[in-house]
């Protein structure tokens, strides 16, 4: 890889993330964060240079659904844009390759998805080989419980070191105003609940959510013209692993270690992480593929245990993360995004203050 | 930064309407090791995979990338799905090319693919939503009354539609990859064919086809190294417009004027009736053809219908227009943006065959898609840019 030109996150907005977004629609869910973040970025509309967003139409029950939601951004006169069908941290990666051909200055990104119409378990059952593991229904759920089985057999995790993760999340949550789910209940207490998807609990899964968030990109000196301190994104990158689970070593992340290592996440002091981790042993497989000493703040937002937007809590993790840097919270930061069953797909980035 | 984009591999699948001897895994590996056996490349020589199709609800199949990771040989690569509506095939070659022209990738594998067999795309764009006007039965019905538009707008004789639809199926039966090959077709049995949506008829329509579409793409030094003559990338674009917005004019889109001026200015060209030697443009419904001649650049506005009437996009025209075909002969939907940029990379390269332009230098792939207002085009040529 060639020298590559600095790029910033300059600005992140979010939506409530909640259980059931029943009163907007996707455009009307997205059109208040366009507005704030721009806003925030200090950019009118037309001072936008490219457009990516990420989505899924197996959320929505619709085909070609994201070509409404473009309504969001009032893309007229005609604009520079583009549109993944993966979570919005992929938008916010192809918006960063965009950047780095030197044609574009300034990109905004945003991602939605509303699970409360469908049942997500059953939905991203849709996700698997269609010829050999759909046809079973494997639910999400049951998959995840699956892996952290495995784990728990090979000793990478605990039931305890799992609740853990499940009371410091929903415990940092309730300082957050976006999160969905807080809670004050330690490890010992949550032990005591009863199992939900064995050796899961309910506590160890994320909940179902509705939201979308918004991103803006701005490459050197106009970020730093926009932004008092820019989280210049000094690495990312993304692999994919076999999606056959046979295939695949469940109780670690080679994906994500691939993505940590080009992306640079040893080269210094991690400050603070915000991982997405749908499932609580999955945090704990993905703190050790990156490396994280226990110093590292892990998900002081709450992560995906305290409110679980498909196809965009990812890129929620990349404005968690820089707005952390931004606000001065943090020299250097790691932000994670996952895709697919298990932590299939996996992305890091990593952001620093100047 | 700003590397340069060389072509070294196309392959494509023998498009039909139903693949049953293959899976979904299957007819994109078979694309890709096409593509790959003209490159002379093997698997391990790819960085990247950039992958692209229409909505997932085609083959019910959600992110279907996840699943074609092995098939692809993206294990330990990055993997990266694009979905622009019907432009889809041209954006992920787009977007796999941005990889290399950034210095990221060096050698990008790009594929994209449709098998419509596995369920009925009419009816998937045929789902009742609340709040938002119907597709009525299929794309057809959407489009028809743009057609009807153009017709009333620019004068145009009815017989227009029949003379592209004509000529592309004739060309197709040059092409041994696409999917309808009828030589019994002939003025009057599209002419006497059943009107689906008026003005277009059933032979004016495209077929539903199973298919897929890949490419190598390189950096420069890729492209001096390319076991058979590269095709060099001059200009990129994408534009995105409203689908409801009541100031658009569907008929001669603004976004695709737009497009069309970013990727000419990038390429140089001035005169694109005069400098574009070959063009592979995605024409779903028959009257697209002179709409876009018009809306690219290609004749005045209201003027588009005379060169098709005149026989300038015949493969003897002095602008060849859909020499494979074009999607009039085969519609894999999510691969057929990128065969529009893949047999327009294929004429600089010489590689088409029978419907192979003699001395084709600068080819102009272009795709639309939505309520036509996403567009991605690219110019290639057999020079460096």
């Amino acid at each position: 890889m060639g020298a590559l030109r600095d790029v910033a996150i300059i600005a992140f907005s979010q939506t409530p993330l909640v259980r059931r977004e029943e009163a907007r629609n996707e455009v009307e869910m997205l059109m208040p964060i366009v507005v704030e973040v721009l806003e925030k970025a200090g950019l009118a509309h037309d001072e936008i240079d490219f457009v990516c967003s990420g989505s899924s139409d197996y959320l929505a029950g619709q085909a070609f659904s994201f070509v409404m939601t473009l309504d969001s951004v009032g893309p007229w006169p005609p604009i520079s844009e583009s549109h993944v069908d993966m979570d919005g941290a992929w938008a916010l990666y192809e918006a960063w390759v965009k950047m780095q051909t030197g044609t574009v200055d300034t990109a905004l990104v945003y991602s939605y998805g509303k699970s409360s119409p469908g049942d997500i378990r059953r939905v991203l059952t849709r996700q698997l080989d269609p010829y050999y593991l759909g046809p079973l229904w494997p639910d999400s759920v049951s998959l995840a419980a699956l892996q952290a089985r495995a784990c728990l057999d090979r000793g990478v995790v605990t039931e305890a070191a799992m609740a853990e993760v499940a009371a410091r999340s929903r415990q940092a949550a309730a300082s957050n105003p976006f999160a969905q789910l807080t809670s004050s209940a330690d490890a010992d207490a949550l032990l005591k609940e009863p199992m939900f998807v064995d050796p899961l609990r309910v506590h160890d899964c994320p909940p179902v959510t509705d939201g979308g968030a918004a991103i803006v990109l701005a490459a050197g000196d106009k970020a730093r013209e926009l932004c008092d301190r820019p989280a210049w994104i000094r690495g990312i990158d993304h692999r994919i692993e076999p999606h056959n689970l046979g295939l695949r070593d469940l109780t670690r992340s080679v994906s994500t270690e691939q993505a940590a290592a080009r992306a640079g996440v040893g080269g210094a002091k991690v400050d603070l992480a915000e991982l997405h981790a749908p499932f609580t042993h999955q945090e704990l497989v993905l703190r050790r593929a990156l490396g994280l000493a226990d110093d590292t703040v892990v998900n002081p937002s709450g992560g995906a245990l305290a409110a679980n937007v498909v196809m965009a809590s990812g890129l929620i993790r990349l404005g968690e993360a820089a707005t952390r840097v931004s606000q001065g919270q943090a020299d250097r930061a790691v932000a994670h995004a996952t895709s697919g069953p298990c932590l299939q797909q996996n992305l890091v980035c990593v952001l620093e203050g100047e | 930064m700003a590397e340069r984009i060389a072509v070294v591999g196309i392959g494509q699948t023998h498009h039909q309407s139903t693949r049953g001897d293959v899976s979904i895994a299957g007819l994109v590996r078979e694309a890709a090791q096409r593509a790959l056996d003209d490159a002379q490349y093997d698997w391990s020589d790819i960085d990247a995979v950039v992958i692209g199709k229409a909505p997932d609800f085609f083959e019910g199949v959600m992110m279907p990338e996840l699943y074609l990771a092995e098939a692809l040989g993206a294990v330990g690569k990055p993997m990266f799905r694009v979905h622009t509506a019907g432009s889809v095939g041209g954006s992920t070659a787009i977007v796999a090319s941005d990889l290399i022209k950034a210095g990221i990738h060096k050698k990008v594998l790009t594929v994209a693919f449709e098998k419509q067999s596995e369920s009925e795309a009419m009816w998937a764009l045929s789902l009742p939503i609340p709040f938002q006007p119907p597709m009525h039965a299929g794309a057809g019905g959407y489009f028809a009354p743009h057609v009807r538009a153009y017709m009333q707008r620019s004068g145009a004789p009815d017989h227009i539609g029949i003379l592209v639809v004509l000529k592309d199926r004739l060309n197709a039966l040059k092409n041994p990859y696409a999917h309808l090959h009828d030589d019994t077709i002939t003025f009057e049995s599209v002419r006497d064919s059943m009107m689906l949506w008026d003005p277009i008829r059933y032979s004016e329509t495209c077929p539903s086809s199973d298919g897929a579409c890949a490419m190598v793409l390189t950096d420069e030094a890729g492209g001096d190294a390319a076991a058979h003559p590269a095709a060099w990338v001059h200009g990129t674009a994408m534009r995105s417009e409203p689908t409801m917005f009541a100031g658009r004019d569907t008929v001669s889109p603004l976004a695709g004027k737009d497009c069309a001026k970013d990727v000419f200015g990038q390429a140089g060209i001035t005169n694109p009736r005069e400098q574009i030697d070959v063009v592979e443009m995605y024409v779903p419904f028959s009257w697209f053809e002179p709409m876009w001649l018009e809306n690219l650049g290609f004749a005045a506005e209201g003027d588009g219908w005379k060169m098709v009437e005149e026989g300038a996009t015949q493969m003897t025209g002095d602008l060849p227009v859909n020499c494979s075909g074009g999607v009039l002969s085969s519609n894999p939907i999510g691969a057929s943006g990128m065969l529009r940029f893949a047999e327009a990379a294929m004429q600089v390269r010489g590689q088409c065959g029978e419907h192979q332009i003699e001395g084709a230098r600068t080819a102009l792939g272009h795709a639309y898609g939505g309520g036509s207002q996403f567009y991605s085009m690219w110019v290639v040529g057999a020079d460096k840019p």
